[in-house]
């Protein structure tokens, strides 16, 4: 119990920050939903943003132990937590097949420090412009480093949310229209583990039929059994959804049923025309007014088809001061390096040719330490 | 509450209806108890009730199945969601959201409730069912007992009229289904809940019962009644009503409380009995057992390579759990060893690591005189032989014949030898040998799977869980077979939680809890002192140590 009186401490807080009408339609949530979870995607997305505006190893690796020091102190103890190890190792796989092509394929970087000679591929008339092999200079492979660091940082980034946000509670927060569809992905995503499992479990079954239990053929011959079993899987949770209530519809006026369709469609025939739009040369002045309204229209449709469902939400995660300051924080890292790329481009890009050695922006240094902020105001998430 | 006019279903392609002349109403507030053979058509009336047949499976339904007043033909089960909560017999399949609390609340959503009566009737159903402090785990870390809790809270969270069960123990070891029974009855007495509900292991839930519904075999008309009044007629029946049946007691006694008070006689001419045959009851147990200290050899060291199985202070850990702990089992030819324990106390794992599925983590474990893990599949099978949980998982082909013809090749015995077990195994019609595998039912499923095993003919034999889901005549069936086997020198390890199918089976039982051996003794006296495992004849003839019926009658007779 001391989990709770933990949480009603904060519970406290939290309702203070609240607006009123939230805090009177909802009872306070006494453990769960610290954050919500969109807050931490805009502010892992937004220090990916960040990540973008510029090639500086230190400000990324900096980006990179920020998005690690809140990942440590806020994530729970739940499965998805653990992904972000597994980001960190696709981040570093990324890094490494980025500098392995720089070496072998060449890089139209010039570069005068020769580190390396490998041999050169002669290769035929038609593959004119690639090179296999051929000089590798420092130049070449400090670029492809710090190209490589930058989308590490992002997969990183992605990391750092999917750690600290539950995928299935994002999908919670859809509207109501967009519900069943979020049910669908949610089935989908149990679906894989489900599957993995099985087929282990019939492969070791093999074992005792007195069959190789290892290799491709294990592999190949439960593929059958397994897809009948997940097929009964699914059409059982199918029957228990539907019995207990999935996909009850609310009685609505034909007039308002009518109305969703037409704002959806023609909200949505507005958002293909403003693009089109926006897009050629000539429709610059209608463009952006019809994708606005278009998308408008689009988003009345959604709300409008919304009350076709009658469902309630049990506990939503509430929007509140927390989520605010943590979105706040990852917006305000973004903004900054925005505004320190376009005022201090070279600090940002530091040179490769002639190569320098790359210095760290004393400003946007603490424009990204801003992204620490959520580990400061949020307490650690039960599992 | 629910009421059955006239009803018969005909599936698509069926030739036959399923069910026919259902005609029974089921009163407010009542536990009305399903009962019957396998294949009668239990779950199709079970499924009527939730509108999910023939809505959703399909098939034909004539009559009229109504609910709360409510009519399963005009409403589909999502518009029946309010007034009947439905779970099936496999709680994992039923599960939407990933959390206990969520997925109490998910039912509530679908309903529209507002978000205050959700949070409340979360927090009451988590005290009613003792779920408090599970709220937030994530299910699939749940035990078998903790899962069937939460998905029968699923459902009752937006206070159903009717719930609909069915075979809601049968996976739950005996402390756990005891469990979820409290719950029932407590639903049952102080909520007013009406309950409809099939179970093949009637010693369970007969006790709590107030009606019975019997359908006899498949197409039959049902008959209903008191809980005795149809135990006196029923083709299946629970140790207790063979015992009242065999003394002749009228009205038949349902509990071990009232057979006791009936067998004061029985006691007293058991026991006259038994004096003047003293050993009368030792010749009635089959003879290995009692030789178990005789055969124990003096230097076992020697002779170790001559045992089924062996294992020495055998641990096993698993993602820093201790599933087993220095487990040391000698495994002699023709004994028959009944491995029994909590959900989770490490029964599989122990089978398991048997077949060479699970490495030990330390310790030795030798079966046949080979290390199982270490030890090519293929010579595996002829010294040791599994039937999974899952018998189903052990079938690839599409016919049964097929089936046969790869469990000769894959055991290198001549063609034929896999069919002719199966018939041996199976008298009578059998099994058509172009059937699907999957459409067998769960008995003939099993005795396929065994067939398969036995194929390759090895001296032990290891069974998971082997009744799940038989009826009593299956398991009849079964115990005949693994007792012929036992006689012609097979070793045979089941773990199962059927504390009956132990007394007429094992001589001798193994209870493990928490990875650890804590009993390991002859069968009577094992389970004749536990109060979860000791069988109903036991119970109602203590302190005498009679496990069976069939020793009972044999000793009358």
């Amino acid at each position: 119990m001391g989990k709770g009186s933990a949480g009603s401490a904060a519970k406290g807080r939290r309702e203070a920050a609240a607006p009123s009408w939230l805090v009177a339609q909802f009872p306070a949530p006494l453990k769960r939903g610290v954050v919500h979870p969109g807050a931490w995607w805009v502010w892992a997305l937004s220090l990916g943003v960040a990540a973008t505006q510029t090639t500086n190893p230190l400000l990324l690796g900096l980006l990179i132990v920020t998005s690690a020091y809140v990942v440590a102190v806020c994530r729970s103890n739940a499965p998805w937590a653990r992904s972000y190890g597994a980001f960190v190792k696709l981040g570093l796989a990324v890094l490494v097949i980025r500098l392995f092509f720089a070496v072998v394929l060449g890089s139209p970087i010039p570069g005068t420090h020769t580190i390396v000679t490998l041999p050169e591929v002669p290769l035929p008339d038609w593959a004119q412009g690639i090179r296999l092999g051929g000089t590798v200079t420092a130049e070449a492979v400090v670029f492809a480093l710090y190209d490589g660091l930058k989308l590490a940082t992002l997969l990183i980034c992605v990391g750092a949310a999917n750690a600290l946000a539950n995928p299935a509670r994002l999908l919670k927060s859809l509207p109501g229209a967009l519900y069943e569809m979020g049910v669908a992905v949610v089935v989908a995503l149990t679906f894989a583990p489900n599957l993995i499992a099985d087929a282990q479990r019939l492969r070791a079954a093999r074992r005792l039929r007195g069959r190789p239990d290892r290799g491709i053929r294990g592999l190949m011959y439960v593929g059958l059994p397994v897809l009948e079993g997940a097929l009964e899987r699914s059409v059982a949770l199918a029957a228990a959804m539907d019995a207990r209530g999935y996909g009850r519809t609310a009685q609505v006026p034909a007039a308002v049923r009518r109305t969703t369709t037409a704002l959806t469609l023609g909200g949505l025939l507005g958002v293909c025309a403003g693009t089109y739009g926006l897009l050629t040369a000539e429709g610059a002045t209608y463009g952006l007014p019809v994708l606005l309204i278009g998308l408008a229209a689009a988003l009345a449709g959604l709300w409008l088809g919304g009350r076709r469902t009658p469902r309630t939400r049990y506990r939503p995660d509430p929007w509140g001061l927390r989520a605010w300051l943590v979105t706040a924080s990852g917006v305000a890292v973004a903004a900054l390096l925005t505004l320190a790329a376009s005022l201090d481009p070279v600090a940002l890009h530091p040179g490769v040719v002639p190569l320098t050695a790359p210095t760290l922006p004393l400003w946007p240094s603490a424009a990204v330490l801003l992204g620490l902020l959520p580990a400061f105001i949020t307490p650690k998430e039960p599992s | 509450m629910i009421r059955f006019e006239d009803v018969s279903v005909t599936y698509d392609g069926a030739l036959e209806p399923t069910v026919r002349g259902i005609d029974f109403e089921v009163p407010e507030g009542e536990l009305v108890l399903l009962v019957g053979p396998s294949g009668v058509g239990k779950s199709t009336v079970l499924g009527a009730v939730s509108g999910l047949v023939p809505h959703f499976t399909g098939g034909t339904l004539r009559g009229r199945v109504t609910v709360a007043g409510r009519d399963t033909r005009t409403h589909k089960p999502r518009e029946l969601a309010d007034v009947v909560g439905t779970v099936g017999q496999d709680p994992l399949s039923h599960f939407v959201t990933d959390t206990v609390e969520d997925e109490l609340a998910y039912g509530m959503e679908s309903l529209g409730l507002a978000p205050d009566v959700m949070r409340r009737r979360v927090e009451e159903t988590l005290d009613l069912l003792g779920l408090t402090s599970l709220r937030d785990r994530p299910i699939a870390t749940l035990s078998g007992g903790q899962q069937q809790r939460v998905a029968i809270g699923s459902v009752l969270t937006p206070h159903p009229k009717v719930l609909v069960l069915d075979e809601p123990t049968s996976a739950l070891d005996p402390a756990a289904a005891e469990e979820v029974l409290a719950v029932l009855q407590r639903l049952v007495h102080d909520l007013g809940t009406t309950v409809l509900m099939a179970e093949h292991r009637l010693e369970r839930v007969i006790q709590y019962a107030d009606q019975l519904v019997l359908l006899p075999t498949p197409g039959a008309a049902p008959v209903l009644g008191t809980p005795a009044e149809v135990m006196a007629v029923s083709p299946v029946y629970p140790p207790v009503v063979a015992l009242g049946r065999l003394a002749n007691w009228t009205p038949l006694p349902l509990t071990v409380r009232d057979a006791r008070r009936r067998a004061k006689d029985l006691r007293q001419q058991l026991e006259e009995r038994q004096g003047n045959a003293p050993k009368g009851r030792g010749e009635l147990r089959d003879q290995p057992h009692r030789t178990r200290s005789r055969k124990q050899p003096a230097h076992p060291e020697l002779l170790g390579a001559n045992h089924p199985a062996q294992t020495n202070a055998l641990s096993v850990t698993r993602a820093h759990i201790h599933a087993l702990r220095h487990i040391t089992l000698t495994v002699t030819p023709g004994e028959t060893i009944a491995l029994m324990g909590r959900n989770g106390a490490g029964k599989s794992t122990l089978l398991n690591t048997l077949v060479g599925l699970v490495r030990p983590t330390s310790g030795s474990v030798h079966v046949g005189g080979a290390v199982p893990h270490k030890t090519a599949p293929k010579d595996l099978v002829r010294r040791a032989g599994l039937v999974p949980q899952e018998p189903r998982d052990l079938l690839y082909a599409d016919t049964v014949r097929a089936e046969c013809t790869a469990a000769d090749q894959d055991a290198g015995a001549p063609p034929g030898t896999c069919r002719a077990l199966l018939s041996e195994l199976l008298p009578g019609p059998g099994i058509a040998d172009d059937i699907h595998p999957r459409d067998l039912s769960e008995g003939q499923r099993l005795t396929l799977a065994l067939a398969v095993v036995l194929t390759a003919n090895p001296p032990l034999l290891l069974l998971d869980e082997p009744t799940r889901g038989l009826d009593y005549a299956a398991k009849a069936r079964l115990v005949t077979i693994l007792r012929d086997l036992a006689a012609r020198g097979h070793a045979i390890v089941l773990a199962t939680h059927d504390v009956e199918l132990a007394a007429e089976l094992a001589h001798r039982v193994v209870l493990l809890a928490d990875g650890e051996v804590i009993a390991d003794g002859p069968t009577s006296e094992v389970v004749v002192a536990s109060p979860s495992f000791a069988p109903q004849v036991a119970k109602i003839l203590a302190p005498q140590k009679w496990l069976t019926v069939a020793e009972v009658r044999e000793a009358l007779a």
